[in-house]
């Protein structure tokens, strides 16, 4: 095809790509032509007829938007025939829709159009009965009577989002949108993304929240990014007075075309919420921690000056680095800083403190993951770029309720498999989904080795593996075939319950992709088996050669915003940044070089590592920055026993959460709003965040809280700004040595980057494994560590909702958020329901060997029978006090997903 | 699409021999999908109107979202989203017959039933409602009660129509 074509457009010659439409063209040769239901991320629908224009030669007129252009066409975009038809169509609207019917200031397209046309009314007869506002949606305005029918917020609900909850009631006269069955918004399965909200021109749907100001012409934006999960996704934060009162996509950006879920779009409250810190505390002498538990956890602190809090921190750290040596002393760092800080903090542990003792959530979420795929691969991030799913032909998502933990991703997802593509889901929860797959496979909980080693059995059997891939880019397969001949599809489904013939379905549909990538999350890694799960997701992906070319490859979704940029960092205690082992004496020498103090030679403790050691007294303080182990932590009472052992805690957070406020001083920080620095999502995009306000009372950042206290102990950080934190950091770290803040002005950049000229990678391992070959490591099936028994006959599945985020500090205090999912649920399948005779909304009471609680129960076939399930993020009826902290031998990751437990009817 | 195994049947809302025949429909088509119209009346026929359930769990077993079966069921004057009267009395107001009289019909009917259109009289015998063309402009003006169509309405054939409706009983 010719790069560019002829036209006519307004009389002048232009020459315009060929695939263009006319709207695309004339816009690239500087013409406007208006519009109403076009969106440009979605096919157009060419449904409101604002855009026509005059085709030379044509008898009717075309839709801009959608038509095609062709070599040689005359177009008049502003022929009087056109003029007047756009006049019309509006003029039509305008019966419905009088100028003036919006008034909340969101800015209404419709008026901005009639005013550019020069229309001040309608002719035409208003309709004669417009619905009433609907209100049912603690965040989202309905108000049906603004509305002008131009479908955009379907094509954002179905097309964009394809969460198909909209779609137009009756016809004629009295069509209307409508949500599933003609429901209220509130009570219909929308999930409140707000993707509707963006997309409508009017204000017949609108943010609730703050609507008394959230709209004011003076509201500043800030490019930044959501505060969430690894997603990753580019948002505006509008500001009016210092406070966040919208958030919007940012549609520029490649992550998520401006589409966001509800945390992203409706959780900001907690930014401004009062409980935020605002000076430092100090812990009242004679005050024991326990005193914490009763009234105002608050009344246990005195506020204190910056210099007396950093003095005291300072003086106590050192003191018990010189009674009992650095490694008495631990530090847990934040995946919800950025990368500078995380920098930081590790680097403060390793030089001022002098210990590896420094480690984050990863070991809660994916260590199992990361340990697996830098074994077999030599690199633990996820293989591909969240966009690629468009280039797959064959989906696994396994042991990931992706909609509701990474939301975007899955929008991607269900776009695919709309687009063509064969989604298959294995899990036994049916999440949401399991909708929109085409085939899904239901196994037991903890049966995920024996149902891939099934797979791979099928595969290998029906000679459906690459044999070239094999011999060219692996090793170790010839210890794969004596394991995995143990697991005919027979024995599989015995074991796993999955049939046998879809066993065979799936592993066909996967060895014959073309493309074919896996994605999986806490599923999968948070079992005392996780890196063996992990191992055997990877044996399948090399089996099949399934890696390392586009659309192929091997995806741990990270939870936190920031996870996989805190381990980059060199967070964790066997590597300092860029996954360099510490226990290797040439990089240690080279980082004693770059900071200029001798380091520690042992590999640090992992933080569940941390929490035996302080049992067992051999860790006396620890420093907490943004955590929260004490709703976060397997066996929380267990977790609590040990951390009430130790003689010190230091904790700098944003709120005095359930853990900070058993510490001795606490340190108010600033949160993402208030800061700069980078993030690293889960695809390896690096992103720059900026300030959008200023932090509240006497919080800080936490960079600059760090250094200070650094200098105290006589190691002086004198940094300006992060920025250049960021350029020491990339200096050190070889897979970002090619970034700086200059290059990550636009859409971010996916490391490995290593020079100024490479520009990312959107997936791993093209020609070569980080580590050469990729290596089959093969596992036999082994049980969970607690299985179920007469006493506790139900399995406890853990894990996150849509609505709330861990431990809940930030959402349960984002009033949208908190309106939409208030309490917490137990999920239950109605068939034990009913044995238990337990309904939807009865409370039931949770016991496990190690603790008790109480909530109601939500009747589910959700849940498979057997199993139960119980998010984490509410602390006064925590999940964790249930779980058991039994621990995957290599990984150190917690069993989250699998323990015993009894269900009984509470009072 | 759509291939969850669940604890409770698909269907469950509807008595054994419709759920049989809903299935036996739809293994007719080549899509799924394409059965949606003749089970939205089969559910109607049951329950006298489309309940949100069946609509529910018709979509559930088709693979369609609740709302692309309501958008489809919404589309068509013949199914109802509420109880309905004995005898559904639906008038068509179109070109022809809006050309012929059918205004004066209508008129006239919701004096004598004492309800305005879409309503149901208190007796639950009567449902009126005005309808978009019923193909039947030859006859015009049209109605049609119930399915059955009466042609060349005045409002005193419409009330020789009810006397004898009402009389039915
Ligand atoms: S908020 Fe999201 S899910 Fe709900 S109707 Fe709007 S686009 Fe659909
Ligand atoms: S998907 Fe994740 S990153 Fe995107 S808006 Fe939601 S929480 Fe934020
Ligand atoms: S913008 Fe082209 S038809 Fe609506």
């Amino acid at each position: 095809m010719a790069d560019t074509i002829g036209l006519t457009l307004n009389g002048r010659s232009q020459e315009v790509a060929p695939a263009a439409t006319i709207w695309q063209a004339a816009r690239a040769v500087g013409l406007e032509v208006p519009t109403l239901c076009y969106d440009s991320r979605v096919a157009p629908a060419g449904n409101c007829r604002v855009c026509m224009v005059e085709v030379a030669g044509e008898r009717v007129l075309a839709p801009a938007c959608a038509r095609q252009v062709q070599p040689g066409m005359v177009i008049e975009t502003q022929s009087p025939k056109a003029v007047a038809a756009r006049r019309m169509v509006v003029e039509l609207y305008l019966a419905d829709h009088p100028l003036g019917t919006c008034g909340v200031g969101k800015g209404c397209e419709l008026e901005a159009l009639a005013r550019r046309l020069g229309l001040r009314g309608s002719r035409f007869p208003a309709r004669s009965s417009a619905p009433k506002p609907d209100l049912s949606s603690p965040v989202i305005a309905v108000d049906l009577s603004k509305c002008i029918l131009c479908r955009r917020c379907i094509s954002a609900c179905s097309d964009l989002q394809v969460n198909n909850v909209i779609g137009l009631d009756a016809r004629g006269f009295s069509t209307t949108i409508s949500f599933d069955t003609n429901l209220a918004m509130g009570r219909s399965t929308c999930v409140s993304c707000g993707e509707c909200v963006s997309a409508c021109p009017t204000e017949a749907l609108v943010e609730r929240l703050h609507q008394d100001v959230a709209f004011r012409p003076d509201a500043r934006k800030t490019r930044t990014v959501c505060p969430y999960c690894g997603v990753g996704c580019n948002v505006e934060l509008h500001v009016v007075d210092n406070r966040v009162v919208r958030v919007t996509g940012t549609r520029e950006s490649a992550v998520n075309l401006g589409k966001l879920c509800v945390k992203g779009r409706f959780g900001y409250d907690f930014i401004q919420h009062p409980d935020r810190l605002t000076r430092a505390l100090i812990r009242r002498p004679g005050v024991p921690r326990e005193a914490a538990d009763q009234g105002d956890p608050r009344d246990c602190f005195r506020e204190a000056s910056w210099d007396e809090a950093l003095d005291l921190v300072a003086a106590r750290l050192g003191g018990l680095k010189a009674r009992y040596g650095p490694d008495a002393l631990g530090v847990v760092s934040s995946a919800k800083c950025p990368n500078e800080e995380n920098y930081l903090i590790q680097k403060f542990a390793r030089v001022v403190l002098g210990t590896n003792n420094v480690d984050h959530c990863i070991r809660l979420c994916h260590a199992s993951s990361v340990a697996a795929l830098i074994y077999a691969l030599g690199s633990g991030a996820m293989t591909n770029s969240s966009f690629e799913v468009y280039s797959s032909d064959v989906i696994i998502v396994m042991g990931s309720n992706t909609t509701e933990n990474h939301p975007i991703i899955s929008s991607h997802m269900r776009q695919a498999a709309k687009r063509g593509a064969t989604l298959i889901v294995i899990d036994p929860r049916r999440i949401e989904l399991v909708n929109h797959a085409h085939i899904w496979l239901r196994q037991r909980p903890g049966t995920d080795v024996a149902l891939l080693n099934g797979l791979m059995h099928v595969i290998l059997k029906e000679g459906l593996h690459d044999e070239a891939f094999i011999r060219g880019r692996t090793e170790g397969f010839e210890q794969l075939g004596p394991v995995i001949e143990a697991y005919p599809p027979e024995r599989v489904e015995a074991i796993t319950g999955v049939p046998a013939a879809d066993l065979v379905r799936v592993a066909r549909l996967y060895g014959r992709a073309k493309a074919a990538a896996i994605y999986w999350g806490m599923g999968m890694s948070q079992h005392t088996t996780g890196t063996d799960n992990c191992l055997s997701l990877i044996n399948l992906g090399l089996l099949c050669g399934h890696v390392g070319r586009e659309g192929t490859g091997l995806n741990p979704l990270r939870g936190q915003n920031n996870v996989q940029g805190a381990g980059d960092m060199g967070a964790i205690p066997d590597n300092y940044p860029g996954y360099q082992p510490v226990e290797d004496p040439g990089t240690r020498e080279k980082f004693e070089r770059a900071w200029g103090v001798p380091l520690n030679p042992r590999r640090g403790l992992t933080i569940t590592e941390m929490m035996e050691a302080m049992r067992q007294g051999g860790l006396r303080g620890m420093y907490i920055v943004g955590e929260n182990p004490l709703v976060s932590e397997a066996n929380i009472a267990h977790a609590r026993a040990a951390l009430f052992r130790l003689e010190w805690i230091v904790a700098q957070d944003i709120f005095l959460n359930e853990t900070a406020r058993y510490a001795d001083v606490v340190l108010p920080a600033a949160c993402f709003a208030e800061k700069g620095g980078t993030y690293t999502n889960t695809d390896r995009r690096v992103q720059l965040a900026r300030q959008a306000v200023e932090p509240p009372g006497e919080a800080r950042a936490d960079w600059e809280i760090i250094c200070d206290v650094a200098v105290r102990m006589g190691y002086p950080m004198p940094y300006e700004d992060l920025a250049e934190v960021f350029a020491e950091a990339a200096a050190v770290t070889p897979i970002y040595a090619g970034l700086s803040y200059a290059r990550l002005q636009g859409e971010g950049l996916q490391w490995p980057c290593a020079d100024a000229t490479s520009v990312g990678a959107p997936f791993l391992h093209k020609e070569r494994f980080t580590r050469g070959l990729g290596r089959f490591v093969p596992c036999h099936q082994r049980p969970p560590r607690e299985l179920p028994d007469d006493d506790f006959p139900f399995v406890l599945n853990t894990g996150r909702v849509l609505e709330h985020w861990h431990t809940g500090s930030m959402t349960r205090r984002s009033h949208g958020l908190d309106a939409l999912y208030p309490e917490l649920l137990v999920s239950i399948h109605p068939l034990d329901a009913d044995e238990l005779r337990v309904r939807s909304g009865d409370r039931v009471q949770v016991v496990s060997r190690r603790g008790r609680i109480t909530a109601r129960a939500e009747v589910t076939e959700q849940t498979p029978k057997g199993s139960i399930f119980i998010p984490f993020h509410f602390a006064e009826a925590a999940a964790n006090l249930l779980t058991i902290d039994a621990l995957d031998p290599v990984a150190k990751i917690p069993e989250y997903k699998f323990c015993a437990v009894r269900v009984e009817r509470a009072a | 699409m759509g291939v969850a195994p669940a604890a409770t049947p698909p269907l469950a809302g509807f008595r054994p021999e419709t759920r049989e025949f809903m299935a036996q429909i739809v293994s007719r088509y080549p899509t799924r999908r394409a059965g949606l119209l003749p089970l939205l009346s089969l559910a109607q026929e049951e329950h006298g109107y489309l309940t949100v359930e069946a609509m529910e769990q018709i979509a559930a077993f088709l693979g369609l979202s609740p709302t692309e079966v309501y958008e489809t069921a919404s589309f068509y004057t013949l199914l109802h989203f509420r109880p309905i009267g004995e005898h559904l009395v639906q008038v068509c107001t179109n070109l022809s017959c809006a050309l012929l009289g059918a205004r004066p019909v209508v008129e006239h009917l919701k004096q004598r039933l004492g309800v305005r259109e879409g309503e149901t009289t208190a007796d639950g015998l009567f449902t009126l409602e005005t309808v978009e063309c019923i193909a039947a402009c030859g006859g015009a003006p049209a109605l049609q009660v119930n399915g059955r169509y009466y042609e060349r309405m005045t409002p005193s054939a419409a009330d020789a129509l009810l006397d004898r409706l009402a009389g039915e009983r």
